[in-house]
């Protein structure tokens, strides 16, 4: 350990009942530096700031932590706050019903004479504010700005607490292009203010860009750490020490077998479900062809979610023109059953609130979508429910000891491969698939898209909503761009680049 | 320790309240000096406790469903009224006094349905609503009086099954009941044992079912028994009856039906279940409908115990539904319990009630160790779900639900839910915060 050294962690170990999730795992960040912390999912990252922050209080685990040269021996997130280290998790801590002001003093209110000093409180969020590039009204509630302002306002928060080393679990993972640059590049304007930064994340590219150095943990073991200038670290290189095997390519070889367009969605016009005069798609026309995949590149909010599911049985927006062909005949899907029928299906992008019932177990899951299919006369059959559930769970290799588990002890890879049998249990013709790889790591990608390339040879139509343009890319037989609710433009697979889509993404224009 | 698991298919703790439900009984059998066990006692249990243990049926459902419902009492006395009402002034007969309560039942409950479901107001505001509402409207409608019902009427209440056949000593009804249950548990024993087989290759030695079902049928030989044996006239009462049927049917509805699926889909995750094509409108307003007309049968039953209607009919019968559902472990956030679980939780409090009662504890003491009761049973599950256990009593009646024998009958699922240990692969443990 030298003098930049600010935090290091010494073999940690860290058990639960039955299962070791860290085993003598070290890790060294030097001071001013973004550390970034690379792992499959349940690899043992997120467990290690858990033991860092406090939440597994000392004791909880063996091994020893040194933040900036003295030993610390944290028992909650208070203390380890009060040491300086920072958590901005995943899913933001904020309230949404409270102004950005207070959320980022609560808990530290400061007063005067017993009464909360709002002076004080709203020039300190301003000068704050102005630190992490937000400009808005202090008394905006959260929930009235976007999810990157949002984690905006955790970091503003962090620093609030004169934050020294910040630890930011996949902090892009909700964000769009452009909201993510900005992230990282306050990163690094952190970084050049003397605090230290650990990050997790999934999105090698950013990691590749921003980070100094980078912690490879893998099956609850720190592999090694690699500095990237000297080292000349990119992102095969990371994925090998991730995966402990070199990924030839992140997408499986496929040969598309394109027939002909079978569904057809013709002047797509959609309200808003609250704002009456806002319209969330305008005039949107789009075509899949069987055995071919679709991409829908779009901003965050470009209304690539509300196109899917306002199709998908007008389960969004308020539906106000616009006509579905499917096999050139037009059909009227209003509701969410009828679209099923009709052989739609949709996996959305949040799965937790709004794809799975997370009390519910494996097998009842999956046959959840198309009840009927195993139902005789009134009764559901269970042993049917059983022999389908672990048909799926072995050809779509599903890692769970028994179909009886429930769904919330599954990692998230896992997770969309029920929710993806579940819909294929359905036998639908076209599957609409919103960020099917948010949250997943590699290795668990490159079995989903092999999943959604035989969908497709099997003759079904697939769209594909993502933001990350590589997955689009490496993805899709044909690229739609949205920009505010309308298409503006139709690339060929050979003929898309990132900037071409970038630019289409941003700039309304009239469809190609 | 391992043949009880064996026997029951689980981990042993998973069978925490029906073990409470035999100590409890046991514990009353010798402080009362053998006064708990008694035909004439069991039959007082029964007729006394039915009419809730009715509404727990229902209120599970709205429970699950992600509901409440406050309005069961008020519902309850209303109907009562209306009927007794109907049967004095109108005379119709008993069946048709029944039938109309049913009606009045179904069409209070779709006007709950109607704003809990359509127009999205929080069951617990329309029900709280309805709860003033209709205790306002029997007391208008008898002008707080109390309104006597006909002889038939009462049988529903506080009738027995008639003398059937030769005489054999015992009540011929209710012993064929017994020995038609006791087949069924030997009959569906065999059947699973034979899916079993079919699904996997390792099935329990043959003493563990042989033990099982012969522990079960003992139990329900003795019950048989002993309202077989009560004095003459008497057998197992009516309202017991309605209540078993009823307990097939729901335990059936739950866990075999498609709606049975889309309640607790609903209760889960709405958002999810909508996504999947689950109406989830129509499952709230069948919830909500399902719930009063059980209501009405509950007030109509009590009813024709009392042989009248009166203005404080159900005062506060919602809260013993509400109370056995959590005790049967269902949970208040929606999506967890079942129809089983919450009679056992029912007849928890209903023998703790009835012992203390023979015991001679007043009316404040029995209140107070049914409120300490409630709250333990519930820290003890919520305390188990937060050590990262599967919920004890949620577990031990998802089992139950299993069985299509209305809970009688408890049947371990193909594979018995692995334990914690089992499941605690890395994966488990961060998935992804």
């Amino acid at each position: 350990m030298n003098n930049h050294t600010i935090l290091e962690m010494r073999s940690i170990t860290k058990e639960f009942p039955g299962v070791k999730a860290l085993s003598d795992v070290s890790l060294e960040v030097q001071a001013g530096e973004i550390h970034a912390i690379c792992g499959e999912n349940g690899a043992g990252k997120s467990t290690l700031m858990k033991v860092l922050s406090g939440l597994y209080p000392h004791g909880d685990y063996t091994g020893e932590i040194f933040f900036q040269g003295k030993e610390v021996q944290f028992k909650d997130i208070r203390s380890s706050e009060a040491a300086g280290i920072v958590i901005i998790h995943q899913e933001l801590a904020l309230i949404p019903e409270l102004s950005i002001a207070e959320n980022i003093f609560l808990g530290n209110e400061p007063t005067r004479f017993g009464v909360i000093d709002w002076d004080y409180v709203n020039r300190t969020t301003l000068e704050l504010m102005a630190r992490v590039g937000l400009s808005e009204d202090p008394v905006t509630k959260v929930k009235d700005i976007g999810v990157g302002k949002q984690q905006l306002v955790e970091i503003a928060k962090a620093l609030n607490k004169s934050v020294k080393l910040l630890i930011l679990d996949e902090p892009t993972a909700a964000l769009n292009e452009s909201d993510s640059q900005h992230l990282l590049d306050l990163m690094s304007g952190l970084r050049s203010k003397g605090i230290s930064c650990i990050m997790i994340s999934h999105k090698l590219n950013e990691i590749e860009q921003i980070a100094d150095s980078i912690t490879i943990i893998r099956d609850g073991k720190s592999i090694e750490t690699l500095h990237v200038k000297n080292d000349g670290v990119d992102e095969d290189r990371i994925i090998r020490g991730m995966v402990g095997r070199s990924l030839e390519s992140r997408f499986p070889e496929h040969t598309p077998k394109i027939g002909e367009t079978f569904f057809e969605v013709r002047n797509w016009t959609v309200g808003h479900p609250t704002v009456s005069d806002r319209l969330v798609c305008k005039n949107a026309s789009f075509h899949v062809r069987r055995g071919e995949i679709v991409g829908f590149a779009g901003l965050m909010g470009a209304g690539r979610t509300e196109l899917a599911r306002s199709v998908f049985g007008r389960s969004y927006g308020n539906f106000k023109s616009g006509q579905i062909f499917i096999n050139g005949k037009e059909v009227t899907l209003r509701t969410v059953p009828q679209a099923i029928n009709a052989g739609l299906a949709y996996v959305t992008e949040d799965r937790k609130s709004l794809g799975l019932n997370l009390l519910d177990d494996i097998k009842s899951t999956t046959v959840s979508a198309d009840l009927k299919k195993i139902t005789r006369g009134l009764v559901v059959d269970k042993d049917e429910e059983f022999r389908v559930a672990e048909e799926y769970r072995k050809s779509l290799r599903t890692k769970t000891p028994s179909v009886n588990e429930g769904v919330a002890k599954l990692s998230g890879g896992n997770q969309q491969k029920v929710v993806l049998s579940k819909w294929m249990f359905t036998d639908p013709e076209l599957l609409i698939l919103d960020e099917p790889t948010r949250g997943i790591d590699v290795g668990a990608k490159y079995e989903i898209y092999g999943i959604i390339q035989k969908l497709a040879d099997q003759g079904k139509g697939v769209i594909v909503i993502s933001s990350e343009l590589p997955e689009l890319l490496g993805l899709s037989d044909r690229i739609y761009t949205i920009f505010e609710g309308a298409i503006t433009g139709e690339v060929s697979r050979d003929d898309a680049n990132q900037e071409s889509l970038m630019k289409l993404m941003t700039a309304s224009r009239k469809s190609a | 320790m391992n043949s009880l698991k064996q026997i029951f298919g689980g981990d042993t703790r998973q069978f925490g309240m029906i073990f409470a439900l035999v100590a409890l009984v046991v514990f009353f059998q010798w402080r009362t000096g053998g006064k708990t066990l008694t035909s004439v006692n069991m039959m007082n249990l029964f007729n006394g406790n039915s009419y809730i243990l009715i509404l727990a049926i229902g209120m599970v459902l709205v429970i699950i469903a992600g509901h409440i419902d406050l309005s069961v009492g008020s519902v309850a006395a209303f109907v009562g009224i209306v009927v007794a009402i109907a049967m004095r002034d109108w005379g119709i007969p008993w069946y048709l006094g029944a039938l109309l309560g049913l009606a009045l039942g179904a069409l209070i409950g779709a006007w709950h349905g109607f704003w809990v479901a359509y127009v999205g107001i929080p069951a617990f505001i329309v029900t709280l609503a309805g709860m003033l509402l209709f205790r306002g409207a029997n007391q208008s409608v008898g002008n707080s009086l109390t309104v006597p019902v006909p002889e038939g009427f009462r049988y529903l209440g506080a009738g027995y099954l008639p003398e059937v056949g030769p005489n054999t000593g015992y009540n011929n009804i209710t012993l064929l009941m017994g020995l038609a249950l006791v087949a069924f548990v030997i009959y569906s024993e065999f059947r699973n044992r034979r899916k079993l087989a079919k699904i996997h290759a390792d099935l329990p030695p043959t003493w563990v079912p042989v033990t099982k079902v012969v522990l079960l049928s003992a139990v329900i030989l003795y019950a048989t028994y002993l309202f077989a044996t009560g004095r003459p006239g008497t057998s197992f009462p009516v309202p017991g009856l309605i209540l078993g049927i009823l307990v097939i049917i729901y335990a059936f509805i739950s866990n075999k039906t498609i709606l049975g699926r889309h309640v607790y889909a609903v209760g889960g995750n709405r958002h999810a279940a909508e996504l999947s094509g689950v109406q989830s409108k129509r499952v709230n307003f069948m919830v909500m409908m399902n719930m009063s007309i059980l209501a009405a049968l509950a007030g109509m039953i009590f009813v024709g115990r009392s042989t009248a209607s009166g203005p404080s009919d159900g005062v506060g019968w919602e809260l013993d539904a509400i109370a056995a559902v959590f005790i049967g472990g269902a949970a208040v956030t929606g999506g967890v319990g079942t129809v089983v679980g919450s009679i056992i939780g029912g007849l928890v409090m209903a023998v703790l009630n009835n012992g203390l009662q023979l015991l001679g504890a007043g009316a404040d003491d029995t209140q107070i160790i049914k409120g300490v009761v409630l709250l333990v049973a519930v820290a003890f599950d919520v305390y188990n779900k937060s050590q990262g256990k599967p919920s004890i009593i949620g577990l031990l009646t998802r089992n139950f639900g299993g069985g299509s024998g209305g809970g009688k009958t408890p049947t371990p699922t193909p594979q018995p839910a692995p334990t914690e240990q089992a499941v605690g692969t890395k994966e488990v443990i961060s998935h992804e915060v």
